[in-house]
């Protein structure tokens, strides 16, 4: 594979032009993140259980480059995934999870993202060799993680 | 050193394709490789690459003599001093104008800063008395600007308009990219005082039609600020007779180093303004309650200043002088029109503002259907392509033609034909490569 077929794998492509995930409700929490090298723009929202204690779901919009639009549809269809699969993540596993996603996109290619972990999101590994658009895969991650902050 | 071009003859003719040879091996980073292919850098609109005798007078200065200017008896600090001056000289020969009409600042940015600032000082009544009083804004006074300028000089004139009370007003741009000249005969009136102008669009590459623009300006009896960032390094610029006020560029889209900015400013209006930065270095007399000011240029260079960029740009002005401005302008036309015409043949991509009827450099910003220009300047880099992707600091502009971000390509004088058809070959690339089809919609 050339370094840009790693960074745009079929599934990175496939989320960018069917994005999952889309569309915020009026009086939704949200956080609003921008890159403004290349003007990418994301707005996301959580959606807890009915306690209040579990992130069940993730709802973004948003508009730019293919890494960042697919990022943000990867990590809705993670949490929707672990959620159809009985399990949510609490405020600090999903902190935990945003940290290791930032740490393997930091790592210039040296920590892939775990599969298991992950799931389709892994795809992303790629990105991490091209230091100019870990921000692009960073900004749905960055929004999370403000609205998880916020509550803590 | 040797001389950049064996017979450098005296017309105006493009270069050579030897020519072009013999400046390229003048540039020591165009012989690396990226991603396995030769370097094609077409962002010389963000910073130009350096030739050797640019980057061997900056290091001269530091082996051998460096010191503070302007600041010592001894005998480092008296050459220094000589050096830097002698660039200053340099700079006014290469615009036409006299040497304390040169003041060196940081950047572009920051000589629009001064220019600004300057104005505001005058506003509130510092400054020589009547002369700088001459220049006082304030409301039901007008600062006209246009709808393509780079935020450099937009923002300043953002801010000195709220401190001053004055209106900021914009010339729009057409549909087709190019100025509106009927809106701007309207919107220069007796009110405007600040005319502040592109000349070379960084986004379209369009020449802005001064012709058109300064006489209505002059009738006005309003100052014109020109921000010449992007014609000069690719066009002979000479402020005197476009007829300007201030003229302002980077040392570093010059071929030269960047941290070093020239001002140009009409003699009598720069020994008319107030400072903009105030310290050491610009005074005569200091006591506890107040200063007096040096005459320009001194009066704004307090502190100390880029010495060894200055003298690097220098050596890069007499480098593009022995080109010959003229000839770099010829031959960039050349470019200019092969890369439309090849850009103008691929599917599905639209050059910014290509339909304006003004001349331009050879620069174009193109939107690919479909694909995000970061996304787009990525398959580029790919084959060792340097692109600019983004808004290239011009956001009113972006929203006016409804995009974002785009893709820039621009050239200087070592770009070849062959480089811009290798780069017309990558864009047409992109769609495919993002699985889109001739006309299919993402
Ligand atoms: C038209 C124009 N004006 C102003 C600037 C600002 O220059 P600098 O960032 O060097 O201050 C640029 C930058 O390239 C430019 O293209």
């Amino acid at each position: 594979m050339s370094g840009l077929e790693q960074l745009y794998q079929q599934i990175i492509l496939d989320h960018s032009k069917h994005p999952h995930g889309v569309g915020l409700e009026a009086g939704d929490e949200t956080s609003h993140q921008r890159n403004p090298v290349c003007g990418d723009e994301i707005t996301l929202a959580l959606r807890w259980d009915a306690t209040g204690e579990r992130v069940t779901g993730i709802a973004w919009e948003g508009s730019g480059c293919s890494i960042s639009q697919a990022s943000a549809s990867l990590l809705s269809t993670l949490a929707k995934e672990s959620t159809d699969d009985g399990w949510s993540w609490t405020p600090d596993e999903f902190t935990a999870l945003i940290h290791e996603f930032r740490e393997a996109l930091r790592s210039r290619g040296t920590i892939p993202l775990d599969e298991e972990t992950f799931g389709d999101a892994a795809a992303l590994s790629g990105v991490s060799k091209f230091v100019a658009r870990v921000k692009c895969a960073m900004l749905a991650w960055v929004a999370a993680e403000d609205l998880l902050q916020r509550r803590a | 050193m040797t001389d950049v071009l064996p017979a450098a003859p005296s017309t105006a003719a493009p270069l050579s394709a030897g020519e072009i040879d013999a400046v390229r091996q003048r540039f020591p980073i165009l012989s690396r490789e990226v991603n396995g292919h030769p370097l094609t850098y077409l962002d010389t609109a963000a910073t130009a690459q350096k030739p050797d005798v640019v980057i061997e007078a900056e290091s001269a200065f530091y082996r051998e003599s460096n010191a503070a200017v302007h600041r010592g008896a001894h005998t480092l600090a008296g050459e220094a001093t000589e050096l830097y001056e002698d660039a200053r000289l340099t700079v006014a020969a290469f615009l036409g104008v006299d040497e304390h009409e040169i003041v060196f600042t940081s950047h572009a940015t920051e000589a629009l800063n001064l220019v600004a600032y300057a104005l505001g000082t005058a506003s509130i009544g510092r400054g020589a008395g009547a002369a700088a009083a001459e220049f006082a804004l304030g409301p039901g006074d007008e600062i006209v600007v246009t709808e393509l300028e780079h935020h450099a000089n937009l923002i300043p004139w953002q801010e000195l308009a709220a401190r001053t009370g004055a209106t900021l007003r914009f010339i729009p741009v057409h549909d087709h990219g190019g100025l509106d000249l009927d809106a701007a005969a309207s919107i220069i009136s007796e009110r405007t005082r600040v005319l502040a102008i592109t000349h070379v669009s960084n986004v379209t590459g369009a020449v802005t039609p001064l012709d058109v623009l300064v006489p209505l300006a002059r009738a006005a009896g309003a100052l014109v600020v020109l921000d010449a960032c992007q014609s000069a390094p690719h066009l002979p610029l000479r402020p005197r007779e476009l007829d300007v006020d201030i003229a302002v560029f980077s040392g570093h889209n010059l071929y030269g180093p960047p941290g070093n900015g020239v001002l140009y400013g009409r003699a009598a209006l720069l020994d008319a303004l107030p400072p903009f930065l105030y310290g050491g270095s610009m005074i005569t007399t200091v006591t506890m309650e107040k200063a007096e000011y040096l005459p320009s240029p001194q009066r704004f260079e307090p502190g100390t200043p880029r010495i060894a960029q200055a003298i690097g740009l220098a050596a890069a002005i007499r480098f593009v002088q022995e080109v010959r401005m003229e000839r770099i302008a010829a031959t960039e036309h050349v470019l200019g029109e092969r890369l439309l015409a090849g850009l103008s043949t691929v599917p599905d991509v639209r050059v910014l503002g290509a339909g304006s009827p003004e001349p331009r450099v050879a620069l174009a910003s193109i939107v690919v259907d479909g694909v995000h220009a970061h996304d787009a300047g990525q398959v580029l880099d790919e084959v060792g392509i340097a692109a600019r992707v983004g808004h290239h600091c011009a956001q009113p502009l972006h929203r006016r033609f409804g995009v974002t971000a785009s893709l820039r390509l621009s050239a200087g004088l070592y770009t070849t034909e062959a480089e811009l058809d290798r780069a017309v070959e990558a864009v047409a690339s992109i769609r495919p490569f993002f699985g889109l089809s001739e006309g299919e919609q993402s």
